[in-house]
């Protein structure tokens, strides 16, 4: 803020290289990635993050030696119309400083395991090529969010939002043109599209938010804002900060807005990590946090936004409970800590919704990127079981006994598999957590890892989810107990969702021979599994709520204003480490004391109708659709058909338009002025000149005396004239 | 001494008679003749007058006249003589395959 010529810089003129970076790694493989083997394309895009990773180390030692004050660099100036002026300005604070370790330490983590699943990955689709378009994405992305948080404005800020958005957009749609599981092949392209606009709805609420803040404050520029917020309405600010919500809502995938997000797990699955649970959709988490002085300044907005993340938290929780797919469950399991960390920021408590921000990018980045080690496993497991039919051929009992198991999951041929295998390949989803089973013996590192990443996110002590889930916990039974009773309930289910998802994975018996035959993945998918496991375990140390620590608070104090170091409430604590114990037992007795058999019912589905909506995620996407888009479709259609077609192509173009211009030249110009006018001009005057000719040459009789008799009358008459006139 | 006048109308007449013959014969070469008698009787004309003024460019100019009129019996008699190879006749009224 009060950037004195004491303070000294450090490491700051490195800012720029946080973008820098990973557009060089992007540009070297964009342009020379042809050449390259996987292995060199892979090590250039991590590098690339590792070396923004290194850069965001530099300017945390830096910030450090200012005692986190906001230091700015300016790049470039970007516009400067009358009052306003935005440069491109790389603001480095303490809360900057965070997410930028977080993203580009997470980020440079899931980059080197995306060189071991998309090497696979890329193997099981048939199409090697698109291995460097995705280190390429993964790039964009990274230098997109770099952006985001190095913003110094709200504008700039959106330039990183709209980019994430974009990049978002496109690894959702990796492989748009493909599906195994037997759905329409535009599935994934679809689920990309409906990313895109509900990202768009919230966009629009942050771009009326930013313009309504221009009008009131004169300025985007985070300081110029803050200081301004005393001498501007309330009313205005509530404005703001619910267009903001609304912004949230989107990016962030709260209610409503959150039904992006499990679709989004159609991209591979380093992108459900990277984008969709550690980085991207903590966006709308950050941007509450970066405006704290605003909603500090009107507790109504606050309410509403901490309302909208509890709600969210406990929505998605109970769907998550419902859920047979192991992204889909993690993917509802990430909405609901975002409603946890929405709620968090929401009552003021940003320090604590930031430190979840964090432990929560640490355990359910490890959590997706083992739940992809879980789905390659599975698929190398499937993929021996083909060639082994393959080679039994002859023997028809095996053959038999797979057709049955492949049968029960609405096995249909896929086209591109048919194309492309040589052996018979059936539609098998290796995602589904009731093909799964025993994992535990086949893949016991991801085990590990998944147990370390289940403990952490159920919020069992001392892993890092306690402590993060626990703060907000406290926070929240002190300012608003609604949102305490929806976040302890949520936490209950978060526990049992995550205790079901490890029993019927790891344990109990192989429900599928692609699970008997699974296998382990290799040391550069489990390396940084294991790195992240232990953040998962240990993240926690960032912030213990005793006396002497509390660092992460200490630290964005100076950026987020005097915060409460809350010491811990052993009521809190205890109540919510209880229900995730018992959430955890009541998991075992439903799905591990008599392990989960082969297409056997959940047992939750003794509920009923409830079980129901937790597996349909409450019919909401039917909601929308008969609510949004059915409507909206309609008025398309009537907009396409009736106003465009029949309106105006039919009536107004073709009717008027062609018709008057269809007169004028046809009646108008070619009959009368064409036909009528020139032509018969130009005939009478041939027709005239004819029949003159006929006239005249009767006078030609070919008689010498008469043309004689001619020249001496014309003699006479001549000298006739002359002589009389 | 002959009055001028007599020239006059003797030149008139001569005229007169040329005139008609051309209007009035078919004959080609008739009509010929009729042409070299209307150019003697203005020749007639232009040396009597050449007389009355005491010119001598009356008759210079006759002699012109002579001979060009030699000068158009020569081109004259040659088409008729080529008329008359072509249709066996040198009645003008034949000669008529450019009337309208």
């Amino acid at each position: 803020m009060h950037l004195s010529e004491s303070v000294n810089t450090g490491f700051l003129f490195l800012a720029p290289w946080l973008v820098f970076f990973p557009v060089i790694g992007l540009l070297i493989n964009t342009l020379f990635g042809h050449k390259f083997s996987e292995r060199m394309i892979g090590a250039v895009a991590s590098l690339a993050s590792g070396a923004a990773f290194v850069v965001s180390v530099l300017l945390y030692v830096t910030v450090s030696g200012a005692h986190g004050e906001a230091m700015r660099w300016q790049l470039a100036e970007w516009m400067h119309i009358g009052t306003l002026s935005l440069d491109w300005t790389f603001r480095v604070d303490s809360l900057s400083t965070t997410m930028m370790l977080v993203v580009s330490g997470v980020g440079t983590l899931i980059h080197i395991y995306a060189i071991g699943y998309m090497h696979e990955d890329v193997r099981f689709k048939n199409d090697v090529g698109r291995f460097r378009r995705f280190f390429v994405f993964l790039n964009l992305f990274i230098a997109a969010m770099m952006v985001l948080i190095t913003g110094d404005s709200y504008l700039m800020l959106f330039v990183g939002w709209e980019g994430v958005g974009l990049c978002s957009f496109l690894l959702v749609g990796f492989w748009y043109e493909l599906d195994l599981l037997a759905r329409p092949s535009w599935s994934n392209s679809f689920a990309a599209v409906k990313a895109f606009v509900a990202n768009r709805v919230g966009d629009f609420g942050f771009l009326i938010a930013t313009f309504i803040m221009f009008w009131a404050f004169g300025s985007l520029q985070f300081d110029k804002v803050f200081q301004q917020v005393p001498t501007v309405a309330p009313g205005v600010i509530i404005a703001i900060t619910l267009f903001f919500l609304l912004g949230v809502t989107g990016k962030s995938a709260q209610v409503p807005l959150y039904v992006w997000l499990p679709d989004a797990m159609a991209g591979p699955t380093p992108v459900s990590a990277l984008i969709h649970a550690a980085t991207m959709v903590t966006a709308g988490v950050y941007l509450v946090a970066r405006s704290a002085p605003l909603y500090s300044s009107v507790p109504e907005a606050q309410n509403i936004v901490a309302l909208v993340g509890a709600v969210t938290a406990l929505f998605a929780a109970t769907i998550a409970a419902g859920q047979f797919d192991i992204k889909k469950v993690l993917a509802y399991s990430t909405i609901s800590q975002l409603g946890f960390m929405v709620a968090a920021v929401g009552m003021g408590a940003y320090v604590a919704g930031i430190f979840h921000l964090v432990t929560h990018a640490f355990f359910k980045a490890l959590l997706f990127l083992s739940a992809g080690s879980v789905i390659l496993g599975m698929e190398r497991g499937h993929h021996h079981a083909a060639h082994a039919n393959h080679d039994n051929h002859g023997k028809g009992k095996k053959k038999d006994g797979k057709r049955k198991v492949e049968s029960e999951h609405d096995a249909h041929h896929d086209t591109r598999a048919e194309r492309s295998a040589e052996h018979e390949v059936e539609a098998f989803d290796p995602g589904d957590m009731r093909n799964m089973g025993g994992l535990r013996k086949t893949m016991p590192v991801t085990f590990w890892v998944y147990m370390a990443g289940m403990v952490a996110l159920s919020g069992i002590p001392p892993f890092s989810g306690f402590w993060s889930k626990d703060e907000i916990l406290l926070d929240a039974s002190m300012h608003n107990q609604v949102v305490y009773w929806l976040l302890t309930i949520a936490a209950f289910f978060t526990a049992f969702y995550m205790g079901r998802q490890i029993w019927m994975v790891f344990f109990g018996e192989a429900r599928h021979e692609a699970a008997a035959r699974a296998e382990e993945s290799p040391k550069v998918i489990t390396v940084p599994l294991i790195i992240l496991a232990a953040l998962a375990v240990l993240g926690g140390a960032l912030n213990l709520p005793f006396e002497g620590f509390h660092n992460l608070g200490h630290w964005l104090e100076a950026t987020l204003g005097e915060v409460e170091s809350l010491p811990l409430n052993l009521q809190v604590a205890g109540i919510s480490t209880l229900l995730a114990l018992l959430a955890i037992l009541i998991s075992w007795l439903m799905y591990a004391r008599k392990p989960f058999a082969k297409d056997q019912t959940d047992p939750l589905a003794s509920l009923g109708i409830l079980f129901k909506g937790m597996n349909s995620k409450w019919w909401i996407d039917e909601l929308y659709h008969l609510l949004f888009i059915n409507p909206y479709i309609k008025i398309s259609y009537f907009i396409a058909e009736v106003i465009d077609w029949r309106f105006w192509h039919d009536w107004f173009h073709e009717k008027v338009i062609m018709g008057t211009y269809n007169w004028i030249s046809f009646t108008g110009l070619n009959e009368y002025a064409d036909q009528k006018g020139i032509d018969a001009f130009a005939n009478g005057l041939g027709t005239w000149t004819q029949s003159l000719a006929g006239t005249l040459r009767k006078v030609q009789n070919g008689f010498v005396r008469s043309y004689a008799l001619s020249i001496l009358l014309g003699v006479v008459l001549i000298l006739g004239y002359l002589i009389f006139k | 001494m002959i009055p001028v006048d007599y020239y006059i109308i003797l030149s008139a007449i001569l005229f007169t008679i040329g005139v008609l013959g051309v209007l009035i014969r078919r004959n080609a070469l008739i009509i010929f003749m009729s042409i070299e008698l209307m150019l003697n009787a203005a020749n007639l004309a232009i040396v009597a007058f050449g007389s009355v003024f005491e010119s001598f460019s009356g008759q210079i100019f006759v002699f012109f006249v002579i001979a060009v009129a030699a000068a158009e019996v020569a081109v004259g008699l040659a088409l008729i003589v080529e008329i008359f190879r072509s249709k066996r006749s040198i009645d003008v009224d034949q000669v008529s395959s450019l009337k309208g």
